[in-house]
């Protein structure tokens, strides 16, 4: 493997004394949406977003997960979080149940996982200031010493502390989004679960980004669970892959061997559609570049390949 | 006659010729002094972040900027008599979706929401008078729905927008801006919004639709994967200048910008270094047009020294060169 | 980003933030203008007036205007410009008394109501969309039947008319908070509801609120001088600005202009808080206007 990260030994994390099991079990999980009633008397008619997932994530583990706009990545990930309620199956966090709980009973999840979100923007209030958005998850939790720890962490991700006490809007795209990983690291969780954190970011504000993650995952001795519509992204951040279509599991495996010997005709099509500087510059014109990227996802469904996904989700 | 004289490019005269455009508000300039031709068949890569001033260009040329900005300068096309910056909104109107022809980062906004898909592709056609006839006009504008590939284009020419996918609108779009064979079509971000799988096949489509027209396209886009995969010639955009122009090969394998090496570099995932880094440009993209002086890129620069605090000029033709006092290729620093 | 989690809310385009639209716009300084000289006149009354207002003075009935009585005076002799620096006083006491009681106890229901599970939520909507077709006339009448017509009973009655009207402003502007991201960062750092009713949805819900506040005063001073000239308002001798023109009313004839002075300051009154509404509106979210 090119990256020394993915195979170093990871410490047990003193503060839980788990380390033995998974951090995540999944098992049959689904999660479906009701639609709007077209008959007055049948049920509505639901939406599966989630159609039967079941996957492990270890501690120290680097989980990426792939999918196209509709493949229940971002549900699945807010059903880890505690932030989306399944509707069948099991999701136990080192051993304890979350499918089923209330949104207060999940204090354990709270203190364990936190959150980082794709829009740097949206996801930071506009109406606080840096300081109250790194302090909240502290101050949810009672966590003492709050003041001193969003000074650390504001220079863990790479700011200025003299930034706690501007508004999100006087801050770039980056450096919202090192705001977002402040606020996440704060309470020192175990897991970070990153929804498409990069994809909204310029190209050379997507590296220094993704090089803190890394970074701060070691540093901390974080479990990475990254979705992200992106596979050469997630190639790079993560060691184990997982993809998903139309609310299932498709593949998983090891990273490299996903991205170079991709087992189900999906994973194939999805490999060869991303296009490459190497690939570009390999000789091939664009036009036959764009031709083989299009003949390979061809066959099955190459044409009735967006046909196939809800025109709804088409955003 | 005054009409554009002809460039000396391989395939003859220029199809596009963008001659010292700015773009600024009363205050701000936004783009600076930007020139670049765009020959018949051509391919042409506008490549950007945020802020760059690549998207402003494209409207400017289009006669379609926000009316708090102004543009100066010398826009011409192929086949009109005038320029297009000075003209009038009438005479731009009768050129758009005609002449020249434009695909946006998102299609939601771009189609209207209240009209069937077969009108608005037919209402192209008709406004220009590329049919006379309704029927006419909706019989083509089906085969343009089958052209871009759209599965069933019967049953796709009675949905509206909101019924479509992404993907497919984004195919309506396309099948728009070739309704009326254009001599140029810009695309702006035109597969960003779009799944990767779904992204290919528009590539296809727009390289395959430029092609059979022989028509010139300026492509836009932040991704140099994709400017890489489309295009021919790449232009290199940062803090509203072309800071770099030439062969997409040539650009990509020895840039000469600082800037074009950095972005080249933080765009390979693949090359990271022992602790499994990869390469990045400091700082970040200054917001709302408060580039520095000189250099636009000086203040991000790892070669940046105080000769960069005057605008270093440009080096080498329109269609290959450079503007930076220490170009990759120079022994400095 | 596409997937459904979002199925039950508008979509994330969310409160704006406080870079957009930073300066203020024309209309919402005109707006302000008038009402700041409204509101000084109304501040001078209570020190200084031309004449006292409630002086009848027999000899000096229904004069034109002149350099002793400005804009003339009424069938009692009293003096017109008085009477209107004092009415511009009962005219704001009734906004303020109205609008805060309608912001006061609609802005909380109408978040608790964007908070409420689904049903509940919609239970809580459609009953307030009855109380919204009620109007505020009628139910001040009533009030006036029963409690007796003054100023307090109905600028009360106008402020429980428009307590929908906050509770629908705020319940959606909630809905929107609710669908967005930092709403979902917040819950996943651990805020309760009421932490993140408190913390994210009010402070981001203001500017709709005072949006309306602005809008709903202008509303409450036009139905206090409606009121008043229907006679279930403000009782004389104490002058309001409908009292006025109602008096000046039977009088069109003779003296015209004893109508027209009340008039003005009503529409100037109104214009004013419309205006500044406007211009608020524009400044804290120009998304939100037609989300209502």
């Amino acid at each position: 493997m090119a990256d020394p990260m993915a195979d170093r030994s990871r410490v047990p994390d003193a503060d839980t004394g788990v380390d033995a099991g998974p951090v995540y079990e999944v098992a049959g999980l689904e999660r479906s949406f009701p639609q709007p009633r077209t008959r007055l008397l049948a049920p509505s008619p639901r939406i599966a977003a989630l159609a039967g997932v079941s996957f492990e994530v270890r501690a120290g583990q680097r989980f990426g997960i792939v999918g196209e706009s509709g493949s229940g990545k971002s549900t699945l990930l807010r059903c880890l979080g505690g932030l989306e309620p399944a509707t069948a199956g099991s999701i136990r966090f080192r051993g304890r149940e979350i499918v089923g709980k209330r949104e207060r009973r999940l204090g354990f999840l709270r203190r364990d996982v936190q959150l980082v979100f794709q829009d740097p923007m949206a996801s930071l209030d506009p109406r606080m200031r840096v300081r109250h958005i790194v302090r909240e998850p502290l101050v949810a939790q009672g966590t003492p010493g709050a003041d001193a720890r969003v000074a650390e962490m504001l220079e863990a991700v790479g700011l200025d502390p003299a930034a706690a006490g501007r508004f999100p809007h006087q801050f770039s795209g980056g450096q919202r989004q090192r705001i977002a990983i402040a606020r996440a690291l704060a309470v020192r969780p175990s897991v970070l679960l990153a929804d498409e954190p990069v994809s909204a970011l310029d190209v050379s504000v997507r590296a220094q980004i993704l090089n803190l993650l890394a970074d701060l995952v070691q540093r901390f001795e974080l479990t990475l669970v990254f979705v992200s519509h992106d596979l050469s992204v997630v190639r790079h951040v993560c060691d184990t892959i997982t993809v998903m279509r139309d609310g299932g599991i498709v593949e998983s495996g090891p990273a490299e061997q996903l991205w170079e010997r991709p087992r189900q005709p999906y994973t194939r099509q999805l490999v060869a559609a991303v296009p490459t500087l190497r690939r570009a510059l390999s000789g091939a014109g664009p036009a036959e570049l764009v031709r083989d990227a299009a003949a390979t996802a061809g066959g099955d469904r190459s044409a009735a390949a967006d046909e196939a996904h809800d025109p709804k989700d088409g955003r | 006659m005054t009409a554009a004289e002809p460039f000396a490019t391989p395939d003859g005269p220029d199809v596009l010729r963008v001659s010292g455009l700015h773009v600024g508000t009363g205050r701000d300039t936004l783009v600076e002094d930007v020139s670049f031709s765009v020959g018949p068949g051509e391919r042409v890569g506008l490549i950007g972040e945020s802020g760059s001033g690549k998207s402003l260009t494209a409207l400017a040329i289009m006669g379609l900027l926000a009316d708090e900005l102004h543009a100066s300068g010398d826009v011409r096309l192929r086949g009109v008599d005038h320029e297009l910056l000075t003209a009038g909104e009438a005479e731009r109107s009768a050129l758009r979706g005609d002449t020249m022809s434009m695909v946006f980062q998102e299609p939601m906004t771009a189609l209207n929401p209240l009209m069937r898909v077969e009108r608005q592709i037919a209402e192209v056609l008709l406004i220009h008078g590329t049919r006379r006839e309704r029927a006419a006009a909706a019989a083509a504008a089906r085969d343009l729905l089958a052209a871009v590939d759209l599965p069933d284009p019967e049953r796709i020419a009675r949905r509206y927008p909101h019924q479509l996918s992404g993907g497919q609108r984004q195919r309506v779009m396309l099948a728009i801006a070739l309704a009326n064979g254009p001599e140029l079509l810009i695309c702006d971000e035109p597969t960003t919004a779009l799944d990767v799988t779904v992204q290919a096949q528009m590539l296809r489509l727009i390289v395959d639709g430029v092609a059979d027209r022989d028509a010139a396209l300026l492509f836009i886009s932040h991704d140099l994967a994709v400017v890489a995969t489309v295009c021919d010639r790449v232009l290199v955009m940062y803090g509203g200048r072309i800071v770099e122009a030439g062969e997409v090969r040539q650009l990509l394998t020895r840039p000469q910008h600082p800037y074009t090496q950095g972005l080249l570099a933080a765009s390979d995932l693949e090359a990271v270094d022992a602790l499994g880094h990869l390469p990045t440009i400091e700082g970040s993209v200054p917001p709302g047009g408060r580039f520095p002086d000189g250099c636009v890129f000086r203040n991000r620069c790892p070669r940046g020294d105080e000769r960069c605090t005057t605008w270093p000029g440009w080096t080498g033709t329109e269609r290959s060169g450079y503007a930076c006092w220490y170009p990759i290729g120079s022994a400095h620093g | 980003m596409s997937d459904r989690f979002v199925a039950e809310h508008p979509p994330p385009d969310v409160a704006g933030s406080p870079d957009r639209g930073r300066s203020w716009g024309g209309s919402a300084i005109v707006g302000a203008t008038i009402i700041g000289v409204i509101v000084f006149t109304a501040l001078v009354s209570f020190v200084w007036t031309p004449h006292d207002p409630l002086l009848v003075q027999g000899a000096a009935r229904l004069q034109g205007a002149s350099s002793e009585f400005w804009f003339g005076t009424d069938r009692f002799g009293r003096d017109v410009f008085s009477r209107l620096m004092m009415g511009a006083r009962t005219a704001l006491f009734v906004g303020v008394v109205a609008v805060s009681l309608a912001g006061l106890v609609g802005t909380p229901l109408g978040i608790l109501m964007g908070m409420a599970p689904r049903w509940l939520s919609q239970l809580f909507l459609r009953t307030n969309d009855l109380l919204l077709a009620f109007p505020a006339l009628l139910l001040a009448i009533m009030f006036g039947a029963v409690y007796g017509a003054s100023t307090f009973t109905a600028m009360i009655a106008i402020g429980i008319a428009t307590i929908p009207v906050f509770a629908r402003v705020a319940r959606s502007g909630t809905l929107q908070v609710l669908s967005s991201e930092y709403v979902l960062a917040a819950r996943s750092a651990g805020r309760s509801r009421p932490a993140i009713a408190l913390r994210h949805v009010l402070p981001n819900i203001g500017g709709l609120v005072i949006v309306q506040a602005s809008v709903s005063f202008a509303i409450a001073v036009l139905a206090e001088a409606a009121l008043s000239f229907l006679g279930f308002g403000t009782q004389p001798p104490t002058p309001s600005w409908g009292r006025m023109l109602q008096e000046a009313q039977e009088l069109v004839a003779v003296a015209p202009m004893q109508a027209v002075w009340p008039g003005l300051a009503i529409a100037a009154a109104v214009l004013g808080f419309n205006l500044l509404g406007d211009g608020l509106r524009d400044r804290f979210d120009p998304r939100l206007d037609d989300s209502r």
